[in-house]
């Protein structure tokens, strides 16, 4: 029993006032106040985010906290969105599952992020955790609707249920007709990435009929339009609504009873989907628009006249995703209608083509910039940017927090000058001095990296692509970024001196990533050496680092700290500085 | 597993270049679309005959250009979407570009909408806000500082006009409206 300092208050009036403790990292600082403090703390945590799954063992997690209720676990890093992470990388969520089955009986909550997902790990789910609530995967991979049936079968208390962008493996199974008869407590239901088999629409009218706590529905494509009407008339106390595919050409009736429905539903905030959607259905929806803080078209391929006919009806818009269709002159109808967009996305809709598909511009964003006085957040996909623009937002709207700039060509130069974008990132930092989160592309020096440095104290994500001339760069960014916690390079000439001079700061982040930069093997081993709480991790498809003459460079590096030692379910394509070189080239 | 890095008699310095593309694939170089302006052609070596649109004198259209894995960073789910529209929209009208020297952005237009030259250039003049000179077969475009000029099934460039409608249509795979020089030089002693 720890010996308890002088403390006027019993731990029972401790563990009381720590409940209205909910931050995370609140509950690290009080843990850390004193042992008895940390005895208490550890006792009455009820959620635990783990940004990365590798950095700690269910075991130590277990261990420290037995009365989880609520876990949320991360696993690939970012670029595996973009295909940079190959398959059998790893991720897998089972020897958590495996773990918390035991440890954890009264676990009512598993959010899951890019992790590998098995039906195994599913059904383990379904059967260990009696009053299971909430299952969130999202960018998840691994399972099919087996699984899913499993867990609709057995979780009689299942309040939400999101699968947002997984891959789903059709088994053929009408997995929704596995919730029973008696269930009625569903939430939210996301299964928007499902394919066209993998849904029976009247169990899903049947599902939804009954629940009438029922939020947020987000339907797949397959699911018709006429069928639309009837699951909205079923729920329309609806927050949030995904629609699903429209037909080829307009029909008055249908057009009207989905009107109709529309008008019912008095509480849609939020509207997504849109696949395939012909313009003249748009107005179905106008009754609700008024009302509306979140449109999703980044899937409709509307032209700008429509896109603006519909923007203007929403004057309450926080989030806006869109496709380029938009051009700069919906953009600018965006800004004059829309005095609280608070979120912008504009997606290519062509981005493989080396010309412009729709006429929009860096004028656009400049125009929201200016219009919109509380955007916060803003990702952007455009062929051109000038220095002038990006100096303009930055003064525009000192209030970013997040900035995802995309120029599609890499190495593209500021058209008016043709002059590297270091002086417009450059204001965007020492503007917004907030921001949390920025995405660099164009053609830029290492100078942009100098400012980044000095300016970017709050920063905690960065990305980078094709810039920078030399380690200078890189040590910049290291050197001067306080808040940085993810980092994220590819195809940058930096190499090893930036890495071995920082190594101190990469234990300070939550991981780092490079890939086709000049980082050499030899280098990944002296850091794995000098840095035994990292885990440097070489990704090479190619064969053993270790083969190759010295000056070669690694593929892939990811770097991440952890209390867990190295992980033991590398594939062979990853390299660690503990290579045995025989177990490796055996099957 | 044995990678394609050459492992050449000097200092093996393929090894160490940044490169893009999947690892196990030879060296892609990233080519930036080369569009083929008349003044190329008209450099090509033409010979005492003249220029001819023969093998020995055409020069080949542009290759394609090399995708880099993983850019621009958009998710699968978005490309397939993207690819499902562009398979959809292929069976139906002729949808070519549209570019005019001086302008930032290309357009679109379907040729499968017009019955002949008159309407289709009668549209471009509008879309694109200038004037086309007259058509005369001698003497092609006068009257205006543009000529519109089309790309054709061989990667050569023609004056629109020239031809059957219905066989333009079929063999026309970009249109761009010249200015300036190159416009005069084309309407004039073909």
């Amino acid at each position: 029993m720890p010996r308890r300092l002088a403390s006027s208050l019993s731990d029972e009036v401790l563990e009381h006032v720590f409940s209205f403790i909910q931050s995370d990292k609140d509950r690290n600082v009080v843990s850390a106040v004193c042992k008895s403090w940390y005895e208490i703390e550890r006792w009455c945590r009820r959620k635990i985010f783990v940004g990365n799954c590798y950095a700690v063992s269910p075991k130590m997690v277990i261990r420290r906290f037995p009365q989880v209720r609520s876990i949320e676990l991360k696993g690939k890093p970012h670029f595996a969105d973009f295909n940079l992470v190959p398959d059998g990388w790893g991720g897998y969520v089972l020897p958590w599952i495996t773990e918390m089955a035991g440890a954890y009986p009264w676990l009512d909550e598993i959010r899951l992020k890019r992790m590998v997902v098995t039906d195994e790990s599913l059904e383990l789910i379904a059967k260990s955790f009696k009053d299971f609530k909430v299952l969130v995967l999202a960018s998840c991979e691994g399972f099919s609707t087996d699984g899913l049936a499993a867990i609709a079968a057995s979780c009689k208390n299942l309040r939400e249920l999101d699968l947002r962008e997984s891959e789903v493996d059709d088994s053929s199974v009408h997995w929704l007709s596995h919730f029973p008869e008696t269930y009625t407590s569903t939430v939210s239901l996301n299964i928007s990435c499902l394919g066209s088999g993998e849904v029976s629409f009247s169990a899903l009218e049947r599902l939804v009929s009954r629940c009438p706590n029922l939020r947020s529905l987000k339907l797949n494509r397959a699911v018709p339009l006429d069928k639309t009407a009837n699951i909205l008339r079923l729920a329309p106390q609806l927050v949030e609504f995904s629609t699903c595919t429209y037909s080829a050409e307009l029909r008055s009736d249908v057009f009207s009873n989905l009107a109709g429905a529309f008008s019912n539903c008095k509480e849609l905030r939020s509207l997504s989907g849109f696949w395939d959607v012909v313009p003249d259905y748009l107005p179905a929806i106008y009754s609700v628009c008024s009302r509306l803080t979140s449109l999703n078209l980044s899937y409709a391929t509307i032209q700008s006249p429509d896109l603006i006919k519909l923007v203007s009806h929403c004057p309450s818009l926080q989030r806006l995703l869109v496709l380029d269709y938009i051009e700069d002159s919906g953009l600018e109808a965006l800004a004059s209608n829309c005095k609280d967009l608070q979120e912008l996305r504009v997606f290519p809709s062509d981005p493989f083509d080396a010309e412009p598909n729709a006429s929009l511009t860096e004028q656009g964003l400049v125009a929201v910039s200016l219009g919109c006085p509380k955007l916060q957040s803003v990702l952007y996909f455009c062929r051109r940017m000038s220095n002038a623009a990006l100096v303009t937002i930055a003064q525009n709207r000192p209030n970013l927090t997040r900035f995802r700039l995309c120029i599609i060509e890499p190495n593209t130069a500021d058209y008016l000058t043709g002059e590297p974008f270091d002086v417009g990132f450059g204001a965007i930092v020492e503007h917004c001095k907030d921001l949390i989160r920025l995405s660099l592309s164009g053609l830029l020096t290492d100078c942009v990296f100098e400012y980044i440095g000095k300016y970017a104290k709050k920063l905690e994500m960065l990305s980078v692509a094709f810039a920078g001339d030399s380690d200078l760069g890189l040590h910049h960014v290291l050197s001067g970024c306080e808040s940085l916690r993810k980092l994220e390079i590819r195809d940058c000439p930096f190499g090893d001196k930036a890495l071995l001079t920082n190594a101190a700061k990469l234990e300070t982040m939550r991981s780092l990533w490079m890939s086709s930069c000049s980082v050499s093997f030899e280098a990944c081993k002296l850091l794995s050496q000098k840095m035994p709480r990292l885990n440097v991790e070489v990704i090479d498809e190619r064969g053993p680092p270790d083969s190759r003459p010295e000056n070669y460079t690694v593929d892939k590096l990811y770097i991440y700290r952890s209390v867990a030692g190295p992980r033991f379910d590398m594939p062979p394509f990853v390299w660690t500085k503990d290579e045995d070189l025989a177990l490796r080239l055996s099957p | 597993m044995e990678g394609s890095v050459g492992y050449d008699n000097d200092l093996n310095l393929r090894a160490t270049e940044l490169r893009l593309g999947l690892p196990g694939t030879e060296p892609v170089s990233i080519v930036r679309s080369n569009k083929r302006s008349l003044q190329q052609v008209a450099d090509d070596d033409c010979g005492v005959n003249g220029c001819k649109s023969d093998d020995q004198n055409e020069t080949a259209p542009p290759p394609p250009k090399a995708q880099i894995v993983g850019w621009p960073p958009i998710r699968s789910y978005r490309k397939n979407n993207i690819q499902t529209k562009k398979n959809e929209s292929e069976g139906g009208g002729i949808y070519v570009k549209v570019s005019m020297d001086g302008a930032p952005y290309l357009r679109k237009i379907d040729l499968k909408i017009y019955s002949g030259y008159p309407e289709l250039l009668q549209a471009i003049e509008n879309m694109l806000k200038f004037t086309i000179g007259e058509y005369s077969e001698r003497e092609g475009y006068k009257g205006s500082d543009y000529a519109p000029t089309y790309e054709d099934k061989d990667g050569d460039w023609m004056l629109v006009g020239d031809v059957p409608w219905e066989m333009f249509i079929t063999s026309c795979k970009r249109l761009r409206i010249m200015k300036g020089s190159e416009a005069r030089g084309l309407g004039c002693g073909v």
